[in-house]
């Protein structure tokens, strides 16, 4: 039998499929005229820095949230540990006492920083090997993540929220401020680290050996294995990965804020999520991009601020929200919709 | 012998897109007696039954039931005028019992809710008409096979059917399972029941069967009644008259033992205690080809799964140039040159979400990866060299979706992926299945072609006739051991009685 033509429609011009593949890219368009014609404060260079500073938490944590549902998994526990890097980063900032030397000792920002990054890569790990080694249902192991990392960041701080992360000059550790609060050239560093981040995945994922793993073991496990695929460490690495994307959502955060509190982040898991449908990725694995997720997160950012802006009450967002997430789902359904099998 | 037919097919044709699976059916099924489908893997029996049976509409042709046309809208239409179809894959809820299962979907319903007394004592009744002690508050998981098929002939009855289709039924189930299974046919034929029977196991249909229908690349070839045909009819008429897979390659000299298996067990997946696979030797030479023979749950597939593997084994050991491979990983032992292509293509040879490209560079990422990054240059020649090598038809660029192909380009895409790790020793499982006998031939010359130039071949099959093709020694397996070798010259009959085929009458 030869090869079914199936393919020769894609490469004609088909407008259709075109506005299909493209979605994400037009919804972000059509937003962006929407809101400028109904507020005149909309479009301007200040507002889009401002929207995509906020944006870029989102977006950290779902280029994080893609890896992790391009291997046919889910984390849950993205907002939880993005509270609990806050509350560490908080924590470290204040100083620890260590009580048998008598000292207080003030790490420098970088060593905060690194240190709540192997924090989240632990909880990511966690995540992970629950996965990968104990065959935990994805979804279950991160929900239990994700209360633990939750009550953790509570018992850390008692309820209560660090402030004044500042640091001080003659402690030696000034400059927190500097990763979400500040701007390099006019741009928000929140902004550049999620540039920086989407840029080194990209390229991850289109480029190296661990991609394309990644795109295997998501899109078939076990031919992904059987062709050599260290499958399980592909799966324990996405989790790793996702929960050092939370670590840093939860530094530019709390960077922003200047402070730190235990409940940061609820519910952020799945405005993630959110934003990696919207890009187009299967929630069956296998399938999805970073410019697709980064045009979800941008959707999600620009629309809710644009309803705020506009002065629409906050219930109605949730409901603009809600809707173009299904809008969403039910356009994936469509492109993604099996195949009508060859006979063999 | 001869009545009017219950039910005919006219003309049948069935088309997707622009294949055609069916080309002009025409066969007729006469009341009380059994139709056999004889026909290779794509040769439309599935097609044919789905339209029977009100799955799937045909393209043109109709379906004339008690000498009146008809239009199924769908199977439950087909079931209400006495057509059921039990499928290979038996649909069956596992976790509930004997009756819910019967009546699932269709409960008997009183004012205060399902009538369970009712629908037990219809139960019972069915079995004992089927004389099968099964309680019907069994859980179905706690049924072996064999009954769980007479729990869907039940279900099938249950709803008067006249005419019962069955696709492989006897494919999983034991010798003595079968018996049972052909005494509850014919006492279903003895009762009016007609019955539609597709089976692999050309012998065993042959006990059974009144009329046998052979269809070929979805055409019927041949028509006959039980008394006028044998094996050997259904055979020629099968695969053509003029078919040739090929013969075992030579002029060259075979190389040192590649592939050298001891001693090697496989415990049972579920655990109970026997081995699948027991304390197997074989040894394979570079340059050689060995093909086992095997009835399904003979331990094939456990067998060439412990040796690229995917199972541990319990015992033994697998030795690669004479170097213990046995505590390696799949990945580790496809960088020494040792690789499978699996049984089931689909869930575990490709990526559907991947283009052909991609799933042809999989296994050899390494090759073309320098430092941190791939080079898309050196894959796009992995790729070209994969696909002129396989002969897949598509493009060279590899760009099409995996799903655009034909199961046997498929499958010379799984093979192009192994072969492109430049491997020593390549084991298949069932490389034949599922694909048209053109594909079958290239596939087969494919590998004649790498054993000449030193690669060691072991591939498995269960149709005889693969046997007796390029492989230069024949090993039957039965039971998880080697229960006979030939060379390339050895009679069929010879290989089928050793497999434990050969079904006394």
């Amino acid at each position: 039998m030869s090869t079914t033509p199936k393919t020769a429609a894609k490469q004609g011009f088909d407008p259709i499929a075109l506005l299909l593949e493209g979605r994400a890219f037009f919804a972000l368009i059509a937003i962006i005229v929407v809101f400028s014609l109904l507020s005149p404060h909309y479009f301007s260079l200040a507002n889009f820095l401002v929207m995509a500073s906020h944006v870029a938490i989102y977006g950290i944590l779902a280029i994080g949230m893609l890896l992790v549902i391009l291997n046919g998994g889910i984390d849950l526990s993205v907002g939880s540990t993005l509270g609990l890097a806050g509350c560490i980063a908080g924590f470290l900032m204040q100083g620890v006492q260590i009580e048998a030397a008598g000292v207080i000792l003030y790490p420098p920002v970088w060593a905060v920083v690194v240190l709540t990054c192997v924090a989240g890569a632990l909880v990511g790990f966690v995540n992970g090997a629950l996965v990968a080694w104990f065959k935990v249902p994805a979804f279950v192991a991160s929900l239990g993540v994700m209360y633990v990392a939750r009550g953790v960041a509570l018992l850390m701080t008692n309820g209560l929220t660090f402030n004044n992360l500042g640091g001080k000059a003659e402690l030696g550790n000034l400059g927190f401020n500097w990763l979400g609060f500040n701007r390099l050239g006019g741009v928000p560093i929140g902004v550049l680290v999620l540039a920086t981040l989407a840029i080194l995945a990209g390229l991850m994922l289109s480029r190296t050996a661990f991609g394309r793993w990644l795109y295997a073991s998501g899109g078939n496990a076990r031919a992904a294995e059987l062709s050599g695929v260290p499958v399980k460490r592909v799966q324990i690495t996405v989790y790793v990965l996702s929960g050092i994307c939370a670590a840093i959502a939860g530094l530019v955060l709390s960077s922003q804020l200047t402070s730190a509190g235990p409940t940061a982040g609820t519910t952020y898991e799945l405005t993630a999520i959110a934003a990696v449908v919207i890009g187009g990725a299967a929630l069956t694995g296998g399938r999805g991009t970073i410019r697709g997720t980064m045009l979800g997160a941008f959707v999600i950012g620009f629309l809710s601020d644009g309803l705020v802006i506009i002065g629409v009450s906050s219930y109605w967002q949730t409901v603009f929200t809600g809707a173009v997430i299904v809008l969403a789902v039910l356009l994936n359904s469509i492109q993604y919709k099996p195949r009508a099998k060859a006979t063999a | 012998m001869t009545a009017a037919p219950v039910l005919s097919a006219r003309n049948i044709a069935k088309s997707y897109g622009n294949i055609h699976a069916l080309k002009g059916v025409n066969f007729d099924i006469h009341q009380g007696q059994v139709t056999t489908l004889f026909g290779e893997n794509g040769a439309g029996k599935s097609t044919l039954m789905k339209i029977l049976s009100g799955v799937v509409q045909p393209t043109s042709g109709e379906i004339v039931l008690d000498g009146a046309p008809v239009t199924f809208a769908n199977s439950t239409d087909a079931r209400n005028r006495g057509i059921s179809i039990i499928h290979q894959e038996l649909s069956l809820a596992l976790n509930m019992n004997v009756r819910d299962n019967i009546f699932m979907g269709r409960e008997i319903m009183t004012r205060s809710g399902v009538d369970f007394a009712e629908e037990e004592r219809q139960t019972r009744a069915l079995m004992a008409e089927l004389e099968e002690d099964i309680d019907p508050l069994t859980p179905v998981e706690e049924l072996r096979l064999g009954q769980q098929q007479i729990v869907e002939i039940a279900r099938a009855l249950s709803v008067n059917s006249r005419i019962l289709i069955m696709d492989e039924p006897t494919s999983a189930l034991s010798a003595t399972e079968v018996e049972v299974l052909f005494k509850v046919i014919r006492d279903l034929t003895a009762r009016g029941v007609s019955i539609v029977y597709i089976s692999h196991h050309l012998e065993e249909a042959l006990q059974i069967t009144n009329h046998a229908v052979v269809l070929r690349d979805g055409a019927m070839t041949a028509y006959a009644e039980r008394g006028a045909i044998d094996l050997e009819w259904i055979v020629r008429n099968m695969v053509g008259e003029n078919f040739d897979l090929g013969s075992p390659p030579g002029g060259y000299t075979m190389g040192p033992t590649a592939l050298s298996i001891e001693n090697l067990s496989v415990p049972d997946a579920a655990g109970v205690g026997f081995s699948v696979v027991d304390r197997l030797s074989l040894s394979v030479r570079a340059g050689e080809i060995v093909c086992i023979y095997g009835l399904m749950g003979a331990g094939r597939t456990e067998l060439l799964e412990c040796v690229a593997g995917r199972l541990a084994p319990s015992g033994g050991r697998v030795l690669l140039q004479g170097q213990d491979v046995s505590g390696l990983t799949i990945a580790q032992r496809i960088a020494k040159g040792l690789v499978l292509v699996p049984e089931d293509r689909q869930r575990d040879g490709l990526v559907q979400t991947m283009t052909v490209g991609q799933n042809l560079s999989l296994a050899s990422i390494g090759a073309f990866t320098k430092g941190l990054f791939t080079s898309r240059r050196a894959e796009a020649a992995v790729v070209a060299d994969a696909i002129r090598t396989v002969t897949v038809k598509t493009d060279a660029s590899g760009a099409a979706p995996i799903g655009s192909l034909s199961g046997g380009n498929q499958q010379k895409v799984v093979i192009g992926k192994m072969l492109a790790t430049k491997p020593s020793v390549i084991v298949l499982d069932e490389p034949s299945r599922g694909i048209d006998i053109g594909a079958k031939a290239e596939v087969f010359r494919l590998l004649a072609e790498g054993a000449k130039q030193g690669l060691a071949v072991v591939y498995s099959t269960s149709e005889v006739g693969e046997c007796l093709s390029i492989a230069h020694r024949i090993i039957v397996m039965h039971r998880g051991r080697i229960s006979a070798e030939f060379d390339h010259t050895v009679a069929k009959e010879k290989i089928m009685a050793a497999s434990g085929e050969a079904v006394s009458h």
